[in-house]
């Protein structure tokens, strides 16, 4: 066999690293541009009456406020229901379930949560809580649906976080005569609930952007007023951006990337929220 | 203290738990039941003939499913054919190659690119994407498989390069001096130890990736020009398609429900669901068993 000389295999691993780092930039260069992209033709949009006024004129003026205050409601109304269930199942899992073949279909079951389409989340809510359970199109129908969508994100996030509580914190707690519910809930949630907290707003990040599983049941087209009940139908942001960029013609360009720029400032907010609240976290973190 | 309350808490709080717990195989069941309850009755209603034909035209009757299983197959394979160099590179690159500071900037970007909704994407689709398409490749519509195909790569990278970077952190750092102190290039290592080692991670990313691309639905029905026509020539990816998961989303809203229609659309979410079902599965018995084998290699 020839070797080759070392000249060579230096130069097909530069050659390499070249090639690499190129792929890699032109993977995450596009990332930033569509952000850029989006601030510098959406910002134009915002303005005091765009963030709060209703829309008129088929939409194709006014504000997105219904849209804007859906997106809020419906959050609001998934985390009621996914944080105490997810972080439950959480505590379960790290602090209560044996290693046994039940828990183990647990955990396949919530990887296959995680996995379902979000379209076939929709058409479960549709036939669950909107026709089964009579709800109607409603932000509480819809808010069921994106929780079970949202408990797989939360239920994992939680049970790292609690799982990264060093098993002493317990031990000591017990033995200084601590129940095993005492030492859950004063030490190790306590502990790790910085980083269930940001589990928990990654999962409704998610769920705050989704137009799927919104569609049949609860999304309104356009609903120029704001819900009064949880049973009303809303306006939702992800799906009035969709609705303006597909169903509504002559549409004013502007007003499609304000619309948006507002989902991604939502969504982002969350995004950087979680990142701080983490990275406070590890800085305090005693262990 | 208060004896009684605690001993209350203490019976109660561990059953509710439980519960919870137990509630994640309550609802993968629920939806499985509730779309074979809704799906199947399409079954007896519709010819299984009329039902794997190549015509999809509701309005006339015709619930042929097969143009939209292959719309479908068409936009994942061009999406993991975009997604998986660029996404296993860019993982290789972050956890072999890019210095530190660079990663700090490169992981929350990516991050930032898993959370943008996916309605987003569309919305830049059809105002960018497809008309540069149009002019660029002279075609008659930029809404074609090809916008949808490169889309959905873009919404599937981030999930690949976070589990396939996560793989490649996870091989020991020994394996690599190992190859080093046998004289190895780190390109050669790269190649020859690690990727091999972390192959089944790897593996793992892109049936996760495949997955989320093929229960994609936003993106890819404001995308693909939704035309419902087999797909099977290597051209149709330059027109316009319909993905199973699009036609649920399109025609839903105007569909009685307990109609032929309605039970049509029910089975094919059971469709979605069974692949769905066993991407995951397949994917964590790979992550199980590699498992396995690592314990079994380091004991």
């Amino acid at each position: 066999m020839k070797r080759a000389s070392p000249l060579s295999r230096d130069l097909i691993q530069r050659l390499g690293f070249s090639l690499l780092t190129l792929v890699a930039l032109v993977t995450v260069i596009p990332i930033l541009a569509v952000f850029i992209f989006i601030i510098k033709e959406g910002a134009p949009a915002l303005s005091w009456e765009f963030l709060t006024a209703m829309p008129r004129d088929g939409m194709r003026a006014g504000g997105i406020l219904p849209a804007i205050i859906g997106t809020f409601y419906l959050t609001l109304g998934t985390a009621i229901f996914s944080v105490p269930l997810g972080i439950a199942a959480a505590v379960y899992l790290s602090e209560y379930a044996r290693e046994n073949w039940l828990t183990r279909i647990i955990r396949i079951a919530i990887i296959n949560l995680a996995g379902i389409p979000s379209v076939v989340y929709g058409l479960f809510g549709l036939g669950v809580f909107v026709l089964l359970l009579k709800l109607g199109t409603s932000i509480l129908a819809a808010s069921l649906t994106l929780s079970i969508m949202t408990l797989p994100v939360i239920i994992s996030a939680s049970e790292e976080a609690l799982r990264a509580v060093p098993q002493a914190f317990r031990t000591v707690s017990i033995s200084l005569g601590g129940t095993r519910w005492q030492t859950i809930r004063r030490i190790v949630l306590p502990q790790a609930l910085p980083g269930i907290l940001t589990g928990v707003i990654l999962g409704l990040e998610r769920a705050a952007g989704e137009t799927a599983p919104i569609l049949f049941t609860g999304a309104a087209f356009f609903l120029p007023r704001l819900p009064g009940s949880p049973l009303d139908a809303t306006m939702a942001l992800p799906y009035h951006l969709f609705v303006i960029s597909t169903q509504v013609p002559e549409m004013p360009v502007q007003i499609q990337y304000g619309t948006a720029l507002v989902l991604i400032v939502f969504v982002l907010g969350m995004n950087i929220l979680a990142t701080v609240i983490r990275s406070r976290a590890r800085a305090k973190r005693q262990w | 203290m208060e004896p009684k309350r605690l001993n209350w808490q203490e019976f109660f709080i561990p059953r509710l738990v439980k519960a919870s717990g137990y509630s994640a195989i309550l609802f993968v069941a629920l939806i499985f039941f509730f779309l074979l309850r809704e799906g199947l009755p399409a079954l007896g209603e519709v010819e299984l003939d009329v039902l794997f034909s190549q015509r999809w035209y509701p309005i006339e009757a015709h619930y042929g499913i097969l143009p939209l299983i292959t719309g479908s197959l068409l936009v994942t394979v061009g999406a993991m054919l975009v997604a998986l160099p660029f996404g296993i590179a860019t993982a290789v690159f972050m956890s072999e190659i890019a210095p530190r500071w660079l990663l700090e900037i490169l992981k929350p970007l990516v991050e930032l690119l898993g959370g943008l909704p996916s309605v987003v994407l569309g919305f830049l689709g059809i105002l960018l994407l497809s008309p540069f398409l149009r002019t660029s490749l002279d075609l008659p519509t930029g809404l074609t498989a090809l916008a949808g195909a490169l889309l959905l790569g873009g919404i599937a990278v981030p999930t690949i390069v976070s589990i396939a970077e996560d793989a490649l952190d996870a091989v020991p750092y020994s394996y690599r001096e190992g190859a080093w102190a046998m004289g190895a290039t780190r390109w050669q290592t790269i190649w020859r130890v690690t990727l091999p080692a972390a192959r089944s991670g790897v593996l793992t990313a892109v049936m996760l990736g495949i997955g989320r691309t093929i229960g994609e639905t936003m993106a890819v029905m404001m995308v693909t020009g939704n035309a419902p026509v087999l797909a099977l020539k290597l051209e149709s990816i330059f027109h316009p398609v319909r993905t199973m998961t699009a036609t649920i989303a399109a025609e839903m809203g105007e569909v009685a429900s307990g109609s032929v229609h309605y039970h049509v659309l029910f089975f094919i979410g059971l469709v979605l669901f069974l692949i769905s079902l066993a991407v995951n599965i397949a994917a964590s018995s790979v992550v199980f068993r590699s498992k396995k084998r690592a314990e079994r290699v380091l004991s």
